[in-house]
């Protein structure tokens, strides 16, 4: 394909390599090298003018200049109209390219990424834990769900062109299909302070079987869902919610007055809030309840939920977060 | 035509026609300035509008109502000093001029008390942040706002009464011709522009998101 | 002509009226603040090229081979502040734009002359502030402040920064409220508006944004500050509070700030292109209007900065679509230049050829341009090295290359010499090469991924480095050669005449240097901008 040997080309004359690795790689590219296909036109265009002009017109040359007061404004509209009409193109191209850039498919594989000063943190849905390194199966859909323990950072695979933001306080999320098995720089792109430029890693993507190898020899824990349910108990929640049973508060024992919204399959469903608004549960909205609840309120529920910011942890938030997501499931 | 101080203009009604070109170019950077904190309080109100309910709650709309109504009566007392100023009488062109500033330092007495008021009620967002409901990290939010907008507007205040001052002054000792009038009105334009400021505030701080 | 050395020989001038130190330092002549304020500039220009330097040389090597990732911290966000508003956003306006300005509207100073030099001891002591946070205390933000590392992980000294920051920004808005007031009410009789020069426009443009721009970011550093101090969380999410609110706020000023810095550029181009083609600007509406159009919808691309950094989608397609539409009215400007050299009598004095590289470099930056307007292809390049030899190309490779330009063109009228053009071609020739080889390396840097900012950097990206530092090296060279036959043309240069060049212009009707009010009498004005004689004339090309 002419894209494969435009890389290779440009990889023999730069000495760099950057195969593009995943699924959306492959079409970023495409539009670059458009991009610098009409780039390098362009200023064919303009240097290859400026310099026929400026050796034909110059001072003392008998070229005629005759007819030089001509009316402009066909050539200020026609280039005008040229111009609007390539770089809508260009837009549309690359607005297409973005909007399925951040457009998980259902069946990605999940993994919860947390930046902080100055190290990587992966965590895979089956307990098994990474720093700065990210091991992925090849052709598989990962969405990578990100947020910082501290400053804004940026999680960068530039094998797979993309990266995005990893804030504090928010989810992020990226998403991709590796294509090509090897290993990969993944680096952080937003500076964060005097390590940045050490902030980094490997992408290493695997064939199935190797990768299975890879989370069975590296499983350190129960995993993220069974690891949140112990986590559930420890702080609490099941004193008002009453994991499967709604309302029936007294059954555990504690807090037997207190009325709290079921947890039963909320995740990805409508939740009425008590200022008329409607909102579905996402990843955000279940840790926003849990850090800082009295800032949206059930409907028909009072706001007496403790705020938890402070006492758990991002790593316990991840594991709470696909416990209660695990629940009701099957609804 | 009488003669204006620069040598760049024609004429002294060139340079005091200047002179207010340059006010209304001034206070359309100002616009943009103080636009920029009402842009905060727009965002504040879409992604915490229970936390700005709770804020303004906690807003004393008595000491609020009554600077209004007193900066409203300065901007009355200035237009009538622009009237007399262009009329020639310096001195009623500068009694007015200082009671507008009289009606300034009465806001800024007010709101100094106001200020006392709300830190003693806790109404600082520090550690010792009182408000309780719901969403009270909104509120702060909404107090930070509060406080960098008075702060502000209050700074742009003083400045006012300094520049009011300093018209009165012009007007009483000089003939009502050419440069003292337009001091006087160059002034009102500013202080009129402060007063607007303070109309946009008002119901932002106190009356829009009240319970 | 012939040599003079001696003051007492000059025919009297705005340069020896007076010559106390009081008489330059509190003189509200447009051409002395002007002359203040180019030495000022100058200074900061060596300064935060000083830093670029330093940088460059520690990237050599893969680990940093000079300082420690810290001082490499200090040493691009030193780099960023000072060039950024120390150095670009007042640069042609406050220099040149102070001294022609008036001359080019047949007036005899500014409309506020006091308020003129009230703004020069505004950026000084702005900048005095500034420098003083950077060097006693070290700031390490990058220029960009992004909370919250800038509010609650840095030891910088952030406030101290801004509060400088703050200060020079009044200076922005007095200079830009002088400038659309005289544009307005002091242009000679019979000089309407389709008369103006194209500098004058873009000097109106820029003010324009100078104006409306700078207040925000007033606004914005003083949240910044209060938060730093009293860590009341408005851009803290722990408490509810929004990082992103800050970098919306930021950019909606610093987006617009980089048109500042570019506008008065092209107004200058179109000046030398014209003098030295001797020939009316082609489709000079379409430039005008292209230079207010750009002013306008500068104001409305500022999310472009932010397309990873977790605003909507639908935001970021909607700043994308904008980002292209103000892309336009530049392209139409380069082709408007190429219809100028079309057919015209065209000489390669250095203004020229400073002018002819700014073409070619600004293109060059603003097609990369549409590479990073596009969202999909921004994804991968932005925060690379690719962003960095965009703006690079334009801020450097258009923006100084069109300072030069201006320089070049109008020092006969300033100083009342000529320099050595021979050494004004060196110059210009070893700026062009040196500039290219240090930038271009890093667009091939950014698209293999090489992030910015970086203290150290994988090996395998070192000979593109090596490549880029060996550029920066020439560069200097390029840049430190005018400082000597320009400053030689002060002590041995031939006296100028009125009008060298043998252009159209009212700044070209006095003598040089110029009296200090101005002219004897103000000119009326009866011709459109650029009347030179039609191409085709046997009065076209220039006699001397």
């Amino acid at each position: 394909m002419i894209q494969d040997l435009l890389t290779n080309a440009i990889s023999a004359i730069t000495g760099l390599h950057l195969r593009p690795a995943s699924s959306s790689a492959r079409e970023t590219d495409a539009l670059l090298f458009a991009l610098i296909g009409g780039t390098i036109l362009v200023l064919g265009l303009v240097f290859g003018l400026m310099l026929y002009y400026v050796v034909r017109y110059r001072h003392g040359t008998k070229a005629s200049r005759d007819g030089s007061d001509a009316k402009s404004w066909r050539f200020e509209i026609s280039w005008t109209v040229a111009t609007l009409v390539v770089f809508f193109g260009l837009f549309v191209w690359g607005a297409d390219l973005y909007v399925r850039l951040f457009q998980p498919p259902a069946n990605a594989i999940r993994i919860a990424v947390t930046g902080k000063q100055w190290m990587w943190k992966a965590e895979h849905p089956g307990g098994q834990s990474e720093i700065n390194a990210l091991h992925v199966p090849i052709n598989q859909p990962i969405e990578l769900l990100m947020t910082s323990e501290d400053v804004i950072h940026d999680f960068s695979i530039p094998a797979f062109r993309i990266k995005h933001d990893v804030l504090p306080g928010r989810y992020t999320s990226l998403w991709f299909t590796a294509v090509e098995p090897g290993t990969y720089n993944l680096f952080c792109t937003q500076f964060c302070g005097t390590d940045h430029s050490q902030m980094g890693g490997k992408v290493v993507v695997m064939e199935a079987p190797a990768f299975q190898n890879w989370l069975e020899t590296s499983r350190t824990s129960v995993g993220l869902v069974a690891e949140g349910q112990v986590l559930f108990t420890r702080y609490g929640c099941s004193g008002c919610h009453a994991a499967g049973q709604p309302g029936m508060a007294a059954a555990r024992g504690s807090l037997s007055s207190v009325r709290a919204p079921p947890l039963d399959g909320v995740y990805g469903h409508p939740v009425p809030l008590n200022d008329g608004t409607v909102v579905i549960a996402d990843d955000q909205y279940i840790r926003d309840s849990i850090l800082m609840p009295a800032r949206q309120i059930v409907a028909g529920y009072a706001n007496q939920m403790p705020p938890f910011a402070g006492v758990v942890s991002e790593g316990d938030l991840v594991r709470l977060l696909a416990y209660i997501k695990s629940l009701g499931a099957n609804r | 035509m009488a003669e204006p101080r620069g040598f760049q203009y024609a004429s002294a009604a060139h340079e005091t026609d200047t002179a207010r070109a340059g006010m209304w170019l001034f206070l359309a950077s100002e616009m943009l300035f103080f636009g920029a904190i009402v842009y905060v309080w727009m965002v504040l109100r879409i992604t915490h509008p229970q936390g700005v309910v709770l804020g303004t709650s906690h807003t004393n709309l008595i000491l609020g109502s009554i600077n209004t109504a007193l900066l409203l009566t300065s901007s009355f007392t200035l237009t009538l000093g622009v009237m007399r100023a262009r009329a020639g009488q310096g001195a009623a062109a500068a009694r007015c001029c200082l009671l507008t500033a009289g009606l300034g330092v009465g806001f800024l007495a007010l709101k100094g008390l106001e200020w006392g008021l709300d830190l003693h009620e806790g109404l600082w967002p520090g550690p010792g942040f009182a408000p309780w409901g719901d969403d009270v990290g909104g509120a702060r939010l909404f107090m930070c706002f509060y406080w960098v907008a008075t702060a502000l507007h209050g700074l742009h205040m003083v400045i006012g009464v300094g520049l009011l001052a300093w018209a009165a002054r012009l007007a009483w000792r000089g003939p009502m011709a050419g440069r003292h009038v337009t001091a006087v009105e160059v002034v009102g334009l500013y202080w009129s522009f402060v007063d607007t400021v303070w109309l946009v505030m008002y119901p932002l701080i106190y009356l829009v998101a009240r319970p | 002509m012939s040599r003079t050395s001696t003051v007492e020989d000059l025919p009297p001038s705005y340069l020896n009226k007076e010559n106390t130190l009081f008489s330059w330092l509190c003189s509200t002549d447009h051409k002395r603040i002007a002359l203040l304020y180019f030495g000022s500039i100058t200074a900061f220009f060596f300064l935060g090229s000083a830093g670029a330097a330093l940088m460059r040389l520690n990237l050599i090597s893969p680990a940093g081979a000079l300082v420690s990732h810290e001082g490499y911290n200090r040493l691009f966000t030193l780099h960023g502040v000072v060039m950024v508003w120390f150095f670009l956003v007042p640069a042609v306006p406050v220099t040149l734009g102070n001294f022609i300005l008036p001359l080019m509207l047949g007036a005899r100073d500014l409309a506020f002359p006091r308020l003129n030099l009230l703004s020069w001891y505004l950026f000084i002591t702005g900048g005095l502030i500034t420098l003083w946070a950077l060097f006693w205390g070290g700031l390490n933000t990058g220029w960009t402040f992004y909370t919250p590392l800038s509010t609650n992980y840095t030891n910088g000294h952030v406030v101290l920064a801004v509060v400088g920051i703050f200060i020079s920004g009044f200076s922005s808005i007095t200079t830009g409220v002088n400038f659309i007031v005289t544009i307005h009410r002091l242009r000679a009789p019979g000089l309407t508006w389709y008369r103006l020069p194209v500098f004058a426009w873009s000097l109106y443009a820029t003010s324009v944004i100078y104006v409306l721009g700078t207040p925000v970011l007033a606004m914005t550093l003083i949240l910044l500050a209060f938060e730093r101090i009293f860590h009341v969380g408005v851009f803290d999410s722990r408490i509810g509070g929004d990082p992103l609110l800050f970098q919306h706020l930021f950019w909606f000023y610093s987006h617009p700030a980089v048109y500042i810095m570019i506008l008065p550029g092209f107004g200058v181009v179109s000046e030398v292109i014209t003098a030295f083609s001797r020939k009316a600007l082609f489709g000079y509406k379409f430039v005008v209007w292209a230079s207010m159009s750009i002013a306008v919808i500068s104001f409305l691309v500022w999310g472009h900065h932010m397309f990873v950094a977790g605003q909507s989608i639908y935001s970021a397609i909607v700043f994308s679509l904008l980002s292209y539409l103000v892309a336009v009215p530049s392209a139409i400007k380069v082709f408007n230049w190429l219809g100028t050299l079309h057919k015209g009598h065209i000489q390669f004095e250095a203004p020229m050829l400073y002018a002819l590289g700014f073409v070619g470099l600004f293109t060059i930056g603003g097609l990369t341009g549409l590479f990073i307007a596009a969202l999909g292809t921004d994804v991968h390049l932005t925060q690379t090295y690719f962003i960095v030899a965009h703006f690079h190309y334009i801020m450097v490779g258009g923006m100084v290359s069109a300072f030069f330009a201006g320089l070049h063109y109008w020092w006969p009228k300033i100083t009342g010499r000529m320099y050595s053009d021979a050494w004004g071609r060196v110059a210009a020739a070893i700026i062009f090469f040196g500039f290219n080889l240090t930038f271009f390396p890093q667009f091939v840097l950014g698209y293999y991924g090489m992030p910015r900012r970086y203290a150290s950097y994988p090996p395998e990206y070192q000979v593109w480095n090596v490549l880029s530092s060996a550029g920066a090296v020439i560069l200097a060279i390029g840049y430190l050669t005018p400082l000597f036959y320009l400053s030689y043309s002060l002590l041995r240069g031939t006296r100028a005449t009125e009008n060298p060049w043998e252009a159209t212009g009212l700044e070209w009707k006095t003598s040089s240097p110029p009296q200090t009010e101005n002219f004897r009498h103000i000119p009326t004005v009866v011709d459109g901008p650029y009347n030179y004689p039609p191409p085709h004339s046997p009065a076209a090309p220039r006699h001397g």
